[in-house]
Order: structure tokens, then sequence, then C-alpha cells
């Protein structure tokens, strides 16, 4: 199917949106590849900003109202940037019931941010997860990518305040 | 430079493994280098305990990677896999038993781990999990990989391998229990000339985590129970709808798809023969609702995962209008075996209409938190209690959880039941995906069903209004009891809401999302009494701000 619409240059010259770029060619520049492409962005960039979405929108062919449609839709997208640190915290059944509520309220105690927050120096954000499938670890967090379990709120704490 | 990600370093992932050739080896270490353990420096075991055993100079020993071996509680896990002895919470600097135990281990022995975590468990969907390298097809092939497809495709029509499925009676693994072999064939008998296969790999229960273990431990199985099946339903192209949150799952699946495409399982004229079937993989995006096969659809097609009303079902007219065979990874994952061993051997397992075997994750107050495979038909209690090892603590046991948010709490008079699709539903609960979780007297029942609505709703897609708005009056009326501050006027409209959602809402979401509170109050209504009249939480979890009734 030929693609109709013109091609979008890349919002910048940063090496970044080739890789964004390859992963929608090698779908086809078609609009089903949006999802994939939002991830691309969000791998690459760490968050998805409105360059992206129109960039992306531009590419395949999709309207910016049902990119912004998609990106808000899905929990995985993120539209703004995260702080220097992540601390994920699993709240699947298996870590609720050994203790992710008090994780949660130890974090809002301790360093004063709230779940899907940033705290106000802009360094740790503070992010949930439905389940991370990491069940006999419970309760766990991901902190930088790294899976930690069987954690407790005090140890946590200190151990976020110092990083 | 910084240094790479483990995933990133394949030249250095497989330690000394591969160099020995079978007839001159005598030991191997089998190191568990799935997620659980991963997140434990798994991979620097399998670096450090070759380097040792390098350094000791046994040459005739193998150290490999393989997949999830089950008990992952006690995880990192390495296992001697000619003496069958299991070593646990291993770390990089305390491998120096293992290599004095490979040492002394003869090539004639051929035991397995013992104990009935080990013993009580029959494996087909997860007979190669910790027995395979994942991302080494020889491995695969060496345990009867593939063979399955070759006699598919060099002595069977499509019609023959569809009927030897509905003969088997495997059912969908997915949580429905819908019969896998008429689905086959509905998809077969559909009119269009392009058709998909698409495996749900999209696995949203919280505390569920079976298709992972799959996927991350033996992911050519998957990808050769879904050529078979393309096979048999005239498709030439599938999808795998696989969480974003499962990035080693993800990442097995890539190589293990090029693998199979260099070797020719998977591209054009497999097997020399005509028929062409390739696969790529598709991220979710962690919506809970894309397991639901329409809204999957959907979002596979890059748009919002939004369910549509059913008929037509996805095997009419699915992916781009196209008929489309959708299936759960378990269920891809018992077919090469099915077809090796035979219909009849597989629906000599199980009871009833439940045939074959399920797998289940252990999860919650339970000893051996882990993944486990059993013959349907087996009691909860030896589930709970000789697999599982019984209660964290020796604390009692209150009631166990399954089907994930459309699900219901099981409570104890019912440990001896024999576990099946029907036996669950009599029961208010749902077989789901297979996840377990055990809860004992420190959970509150009707928290559980606050943090369950909670759950749905979060995940409402906000399609249709019973689930959009219900869900969230449901959840708000079940944090009013919590708190103490609900009468039982509140409780009679909780119900009477919960029924109409059951009996309104547009897809499967909405439908179950009611249930865990049909179940909690079925059991446990008396907890719900305490908060409501005594204003008191019986098990101690919720803060009533209300003040206690003095009798």
């Amino acid at each position: 199917m030929p693609v109709l619409h013109a091609k979008s240059p890349a919002p910048s010259d940063d090496k970044r949106w080739k890789i964004v770029e390859t992963r929608m060619r090698r779908i086809g520049d078609r609009p089903a590849a949006l999802i994939e492409a939002l991830h691309a962005a969000q791998e690459a960039f760490g968050y998805i900003d409105n360059d992206a979405l129109h960039y992306v929108g531009d590419t395949l062919g999709v309207p910016h109202s049902r990119v912004y449609g998609v990106a808000t839709f899905y929990s995985f997208f993120t539209l703004k940037p995260e702080g220097e640190h992540t601390c994920v915290v699993c709240t699947g059944t298996a870590c609720y019931i050994n203790g992710a509520k008090d994780i949660l309220s130890g974090l809002e105690n301790g360093l004063h941010v709230k779940p899907k927050h940033t705290t106000e120096d802009g360094k740790i954000s503070v992010l949930t997860a439905r389940c991370l499938g990491a069940c006999s670890l419970a309760p766990a967090v991901v902190i930088d990518g790294e899976v930690k379990g069987k954690v407790n709120a005090a140890e946590l704490v200190a151990h976020l305040e110092a990083l | 430079m910084s240094e790479l990600p483990a995933a990133a370093r394949p030249n250095q992932r497989r330690a000394n493994s591969g160099e020995i050739a079978n007839g001159q080896r005598r030991a191997s270490a089998y190191v568990c280098e799935a997620a659980s353990c991963m997140s434990a420096q798994a991979h620097d075991i399998t670096l450090r305990l070759g380097e040792r055993v390098a350094e000791a100079g046994l040459t005739d020993v193998t150290v490999k990677r393989v997949g999830c071996l089950g008990l992952c509680a006690a995880g990192p896990l390495v296992e001697i896999a000619e003496t069958g002895e299991l070593f646990s919470h291993v770390t990089p600097d305390n491998v120096g038993g293992i290599v004095d135990a490979l040492k002394s281990v003869k090539p004639t022995d051929t035991r397995q781990p013992q104990g009935p975590f080990f013993e009580k468990q029959l494996r087909v969907a997860t007979e190669n999990l910790g027995r395979i390298d994942p991302e080494s097809l020889d491995d695969y092939t060496d345990r009867g990989g593939y063979e399955a497809l070759k006699r598919v495709l060099g002595e069977m029509t499509s019609t023959e391998v569809r009927d030897e499925i509905t003969r088997s009676g495997l059912r969908g693994r997915g949580g429905a229990g819908y019969p896998v072999g008429l689905k086959w064939t509905t998809v077969a008998k559909a009119q269009g000339t392009q058709k998909y296969v698409v495996c749900n790999a999209d696995e949203g229960d919280p505390g569920a985590f079976m298709d992972r273990s799959v996927l991350e431990s033996d992911p050519f199985r998957v990808l050769e129970g879904m050529a078979i099946a393309a096979f048999a339903v005239h498709a030439a192209e599938g999808y795998i709808y696989c969480r974003a949150e499962y990035p080693l799952a993800v990442s097995r699946l890539r190589t293990a798809i090029r693998l199979a495409q260099r070797a020719g399982f998977l591209g054009s004229g497999i097997g020399d023969t005509a028929f062409n079937f390739d696969v790529q993989i598709r991220l979710g995006a962690g919506a809970f609702v894309c397991g639901e096969e329409t809204a999957l659809i959907a979002s596979v097609e890059g748009r919002r995962g939004t369910p549509r009303p059913r008929p037509p079902y996805p095997a009419v007219s699915g992916l781009w209008n196209c008929p489309t065979l959708i299936n759960n990874v378990e269920s891809y994952a018992n077919v090469p075996t099915i077809l090796r061993n035979g219909p009849e051997w597989y629906s000599n397992i199980g009871i009833g209409k439940s045939k074959g075997t399920k797998v289940f994750a252990l999860a919650g107050r339970i000893v051996n938190t882990g993944l486990v495979e059993v013959p349907m038909g087996t009691t909860l209690r030896e589930i709970v209690y000789d697999i599982g090892g019984g209660i964290i603590d020796g604390r009692p046991f209150k009631a166990v959880q399954t089907g994930g948010p459309s699900g219901g709490c099981i409570p104890a008079q019912f440990l001896d039941m024999l576990v099946s699709y029907e036996s669950l539903l009599e029961v208010g609960s749902f077989m789901g995906s297979g996840g377990l979780i055990v809860m004992d007297d420190t959970s509150c029942m009707v928290d559980i069903a606050k943090y369950f609505q909670d759950f749905c709703r979060e995940e409402s897609c906000g399609k249709c209004v019973p689930c959009r708005v219900g869900t969230t009056q449901l959840y708000m009326l079940l944090d009013s009891i919590t708190r103490g501050e609900a009468t039982m006027d509140d409780l009679a409209q909780l119900e009477r809401l919960a029924g109409i959602i059951q009996r309104t809402a547009l897809c499967g979401l909405g439908q179950g999302a009611p249930n865990p509170i049909f179940s909690t109050l079925r059991y446990f209504r008396d907890e719900y009494i305490s908060h409501i009249v005594d204003k008191v939480c019986p098990a101690g979890v919720c803060t009533i701000t209300a003040p206690e009734v003095m009798a």
C-alpha cells in the first residue's frame, strides 16, 4: 500500500529520532505502528513530548488527536519527564497483601511524594506497577530498573534519600 | 563506556556452557535465569560459577543458564542436573559448595529433585522449564522440540491436526476455557484468504506469572505451537501481544524468533513444504483490558484498547476484519506435546471436562512461592500445603484467590475440592489464567474486595457506562465500609449495583468486576457486618475512623 502523506522531517537532528524512524519504517509507516512508535520514542527519550507526538502522527498518517488519545490511554506511556531516579512500587495482589500499602504511605510520609509524582527537587519519581510478576519477592520495588525484593518502608526511604 | 545491561552482552552469557560434547560431560550445573532469580544477580552466579569450575579444572562440567526452576521463593537457584540437588539462596560469593558437589557427581546419576514440591507436579506445558537454555534452539530440539511440527507438515492434513487437538480436550488456558479445537475449526472454516494467528501474552492479572515464565524459559515451544495452529487454520502471519512490563520475556522471544527463522522453522517454505508462517511481536503498554480479545485486536492495530461487542467473534472477524485465532501462551505451549504424545495421552490426564494439566503461579502468604503445574483434579489442599509448603509462619489459612480481578476468594471449607474449570465456577470463583494467591488471617476480605475494585476502576477503558461509572461507585461504597462509615443500606446498595454491572457491562472486565465482592460476601459476610455494625476490622487492616460500638 503506498503511503500517501509526505514524509515528515524529524523534529531535530538528535540522533535518537533515527531509532524512532527505523521502528516505524519496519512496520511500514502504517497507522498500526503507532503504539510501537510511541514505545520507541519513550525508550529513546525517557518520555514522550509534544514534538514526538506530532512527528509520530505525521509520519504514520494518524491525526494528532488520535495520537494523543492513544498515548494517554495506555498507562505505560508518560508525557512528562521523570525525576533523576525512579522508584516503581509493585501493587500486585501478592505485594499488596505483603505490605505494598505501607511502602506507599512510607514514601509519602518520608519523601513527601505521592504515587505518580516527583519530589520537589526533581530527584525521585514514585510510580506504581500493576504487577511485576516477581511475586516471590513481595513486596517488590524497582529502583532505576533494578528489582529489589522484600523491602520495608523505612529502609527504602533511607536508600532513596542516599541516592 | 558504561557497562551494558546483562541482556546486551550475549557472548558473555553462556559462561562455559555448550563447549563439552554430550559423551564427555559428567556433570552440569543449571543456573536459573528467569526474572525472579535474575533480579537477584543470577547472571553473575552463572559467570562466577563458570570461572570457579574452570579454576578447579573440572573440564567435564557444564555450567548452563536455564529457565525457571519453579521454586522462586528459594531463589536464586542452582540445580545439579544429574543428582537433582538444588541449591537455594545462592549468591555469586557462595558458589564454593556447588563446585564441591559437582566434583562427586557420577555420569550415571539420573536423580530428580526431591520433595513434594516437585513430586506432586506433572509437567506438560512447562516440561522444558529449567531444563533448557531458553536461547538455544539445539537445547530445544534435543528435548523433542519441533518434532511435532515436522510430523504435522510431513504426514498430516490440517483437518487431522484440528481433529487431534479437539480429541485431546484442550481448553483455553487464558481463563474462560473455550475448547481450543472448536476455535481452530471455526477459524479454519471462516471465509477469507487472509487469516491471522495471535498469541495473547498480555498477562495482566496481578499475582500471575505463568506466561512470563514460559516465555522466558521455553520461547520456542510457543512459536512451535503457533506454527502448528497456523497450519491448522491456514494462516501465514502471527502476532505475539506481550506486556511491555516483561522485558526479559520479550528479549528471549526476539532471540527465539530470529533463531527459528534462521533454522527454517519460521518464514517461507517451512520444512521444505509450501507452508509459510512468520511471527511479529507487539508490545502492550500497560492496559489490563487488552487481555480481552477484541481490545487486544484494537491494540495490535495501533488503536486505544477498547473492546467491542461480540459477535462477530474474532474467529470470524478479527485483526483488520480477517478471521483471527487468539489463544493464550499456555494453550499454545501445550500443543507440541499433545501432537507428540497423542490426544488420548493428554485426555487421560485430568477430570471430567477439564483435561490435561494447569500451570499455577503460587504467591501471597505461602512458603513455596513459585510456578507449578498439576493435573486438573488436584485438590487445593495438595497445591497449598504439599506443593506450596503451607502458610508462612504457620498462620491459619483464610482464603485462596483465583482468577485475578474477575475471580473470587475460596475459603478453607473447599480446600479438598478438586480443581477444575467447573468446580471453581461452582464455588463462585474462576480458573482465570492461573494465579493462586494465598491469604492468611492478616488479610481483611473487605479490603481485598476494595483492592480489586480499585484495580477494575482504574483499568476500566471507559467505553461503557456500567463499568466506567459503576466500578467507581462500587469502590466508593467499599471504601466507606472499610472506614466504618457505611450502613446496612449501603451494603444492600452494593449488592444491587454489583448485580447490575455484572449483567450490563460490555466486556469481561466489567462483567467480572463484581465477582470479588460476590465471593467475599458469600463466604465472609460477617467481616462486612463487623465493619458496618461493630465498627471493627477483624483482621486489623482497615483504619476505622468511627468510634467502636461497645457490645
